[in-house]
């Protein structure tokens, strides 16, 4: 802390005759520089097109957002996204028949400067036929030390509905069926509620420092209704016999990141990241990741990523368990398996100036492709059971390309 | 301890975020290079009432600024009044480039190695100080907000008038 | 509590209420700003680039989050808010 300015005195010098201590309050008081504010997001549009191919599912849509500010001290955004999944999955071929869908979700959200204060509300609606989710959120966003660093704490609260669909043999319509583990009733609710804090530091004049700590639990019926666990059954079958997911009712989860920005000199971002999760299902989860911006000349921009994600199974999780009712909550879900997983992304923009609209020239169209390959050490492909014998198929490796482009305009 | 929680009360009155600053004390003194070239001091300004923006092409709020400080310099710079615009980027090539597509009339300095800024304590972008025609440092404003001109004229005319 | 006569001395509890008033106040100053920023204002242009924003293309990266928070066991602390679903 230094003292600075004779500027300041006249503050300073009406403290004269107080203690040290509170001469020391008064001191760090003259230091205080009058409120700047912070800074609302800019007005935008974004439309992007998603494609994700892998896995034998495909899912594409749009997803469009635009924000702009209404007077100086209210940002209001809207998005519309659609995923249509066109899905022959490893678990769809295992369990069930291929399927079509479309999810569509809509949010509204607001930003309020206030001084150095941001607040922040929004509402976001999921509806897919089996399941539906609202979440709302709010947070508060402070400057200090100068605009050097940002402190957000934010809240969120999500209420979901759980069906499970199945096409009636007879009619040929698609209805809601009792979700296995429910009592026999055909919906059961899901609640979620979130509390997270970020910090954002600015470190020297080329280096940025972002820590989030996220803090999540959920409560209610939160399996995945179409999945099923596997047990051995020798004779039977293809070796082993189908049961229904049993699923604890509540989980809560903690993750920390850490995210390092830097310049370059020759004008190029570099960004580093970190994630450590883990929850009280027993899953441990490290993601490592690494982006690369490099800008080159007036109109372009490329982009090149590195991901690394490890997980370790939850505790109730069995890719085959050894007999019925082996235990009272399992799960073959492969989200919750032990597994590596690898993306390597690139990406290319060009951005143009809107003729007769003076602007930086930042309008963009952008093209980005990510490669995902997910590694499992306990997923095994039971399609194959046949050949290998349950428990001993080869372990199932997933391979998808994700594509995407879209077209953001500043105005 | 009746001493003590007033200080600490007179403490938290005086730390409440004041926008202007009433400056008091004489405006540093200094000399830049303009963008035509030649060198420009702020002695040359004594007897006028100068008003000083520190601005950079890369904040969003200098840039709305510069029409209105365009039209302030255009109304009183016949009346004993002028403006300095200093650009306080080390590399002024982003600068020129956003000037040309928007010129203003007023005159452009640079301050590549932030010497003026240091002086003038610049503690958020935009800066705006008006010194009055014996060379005080009288207003302090930072930060720019749709309105905030109106403040600026307030300032001017009545130090015109002095 | 023993107080050696002619020497002043400090009791627990003024101390317990200058540190309480001492974060009170620093809780205070937090809206006006206490340390000298060690990056001016003006030193701060390469934040001002948008390649250096923690969110430049926020309808992408909210996209690639979903992607990977349903097909992974974890979620959370990664700067952008999503709504839930049933994605499998």
């Amino acid at each position: 802390m230094q003292l600075t300015g004779e500027a300041r005195g006249a503050r300073t010098r009406c403290a004269a005759g107080l203690s040290p201590f509170t001469r020391t309050l008064v001191t760090l008081c003259a230091l205080a520089a009058p409120a700047l504010g912070g800074v609302l997001p800019e007005d935008r549009a974004d439309v992007l097109w998603h494609v994700y191919k892998g896995g034998d599912i495909t899912i594409q849509g749009p997803s469009v957002l635009v924000r702009k500010k209404v007077g100086d001290n209210l940002s209001l955004s809207a998005n519309y996204y659609e995923d249509m999944i066109s899905s022959a999955s490893i678990d769809v071929k295992l369990s069930a028949s291929p399927y079509h869908e479309t999810r569509r979700q809509e949010s509204l959200g607001a930003d309020y400067l206030h001084g150095k204060s941001t607040y922040s509300a929004g509402f976001i609606t999921s509806k897919e036929p089996d399941y539906k989710a609202n979440t709302s959120y709010f947070a508060v966003s402070q400057d200090m030390f100068g605009d050097l660093t940002t402190v957000t704490l934010g809240y969120r609260r999500g209420w979901d509905r759980v069906y499970k669909d199945q096409r009636n043999s007879v009619t040929g319509q698609v209805e809601h069926v009792p979700l296995p583990s429910n009592n026999g009733l055909n919906q059961a609710s899901a609640d979620h509620r979130g509390y997270s804090l970020s910090l954002s530091q600015v470190l020297t004049r080329n280096a940025i420092l972002g820590f989030n700590y996220e803090l999540l639990t959920d409560q209610g019926y939160l399996a995945n209704p179409y999945r099923q666990i596997r047990y051995l059954s020798p004779g039977h079958g293809q070796g082993f016999t189908p049961a229904d997911q049993v699923y604890p009712n509540t989980r809560t989860s903690s993750a920390a990141s850490a995210q390092l920005k830097y310049y370059l000199p020759y004008r190029a971002a570099l960004t580093g990241k970190y994630r450590f999760f883990h929850d009280t299902w027993g899953i441990l989860a490290h993601t490592v990741e690494l982006d690369y911006a490099h800008p080159v000349g007036k109109h372009w921009t490329f982009d090149g990523s590195l991901r690394y994600y490890r997980q370790g199974a939850a505790d109730f999780y069995s890719d085959l368990f050894p007999r019925a009712n082996y235990q009272n909550f399992m799960a073959r879900d492969r989200e919750l398996a032990a597994f590596h997983s690898y993306t390597v992304g690139a990406g290319g923009s060009w951005q143009f100036a809107m003729p007769g609209v003076p602007s930086l020239g930042k309008n963009s169209i952008n093209v980005r492709v990510d490669h995902l390959l997910v590694d499992y050490s306990d997923f095994r492909n039971a399609l194959l059971a046949g050949t290998y014998g349950a428990g001993n198929e080869p372990l199932y490796e997933l391979n998808a390309n994700i594509f995407q482009v879209f077209v953001s305009i500043w105005f | 301890m009746k001493n003590r929680i007033a200080a600490i009360t007179a403490v938290l009155a005086i730390a409440l975020p004041a926008l202007a600053g009433s400056g008091g004390g004489p405006a540093p003194q200094f000399t830049l290079t303009a963008r035509d070239g030649r060198a420009v001091s702020l002695a040359q300004y004594h007897g006028q009432v100068v008003m000083i923006n520190f601005w950079a092409s890369w904040c969003g709020p200098c840039r709305q600024e510069m029409p209105l400080l365009d039209s302030i310099y255009r109304k009183y710079h016949k009346l004993g009044f002028t403006l300095l615009g200093v650009n306080v980027e080390p590399d002024s090539k982003a600068a020129d480039d956003w000037l040309k597509d928007r010129p203003v009339s007023f005159p452009i300095l640079y301050d590549k190695e932030s010497k003026v800024s240091k002086l003038y304590d610049v503690a958020g972008m935009p800066s705006t100080v008006i010194i009055d025609r014996s060379g005080k440092l009288r207003t302090l404003h930072q930060g720019f907000k749709p309105g905030d001109e109106n403040e600026y004229l307030d300032s001017i005319r009545s130090l015109i008038r002095e | 509590m023993r107080v050696s006569p002619g020497l002043p001395s400090v009791s627990l509890t003024v101390k317990l209420m200058r540190a309480a008033a001492a974060a009170l106040l620093l809780a205070a100053l937090a809206g006006c700003a206490a340390p000298t920023p060690w990056v001016k204002p003006y030193e701060r242009e390469h934040f001002a680039d948008p390649i250096m924003s923690f969110n430049r293309d926020p309808v992408s990266s909210t996209y690639l989050q979903h992607v990977f928070e349903t097909r992974e066991g974890a979620r959370g602390a990664t700067g952008s808010v999503g709504g839930g679903c049933g994605c499998n």
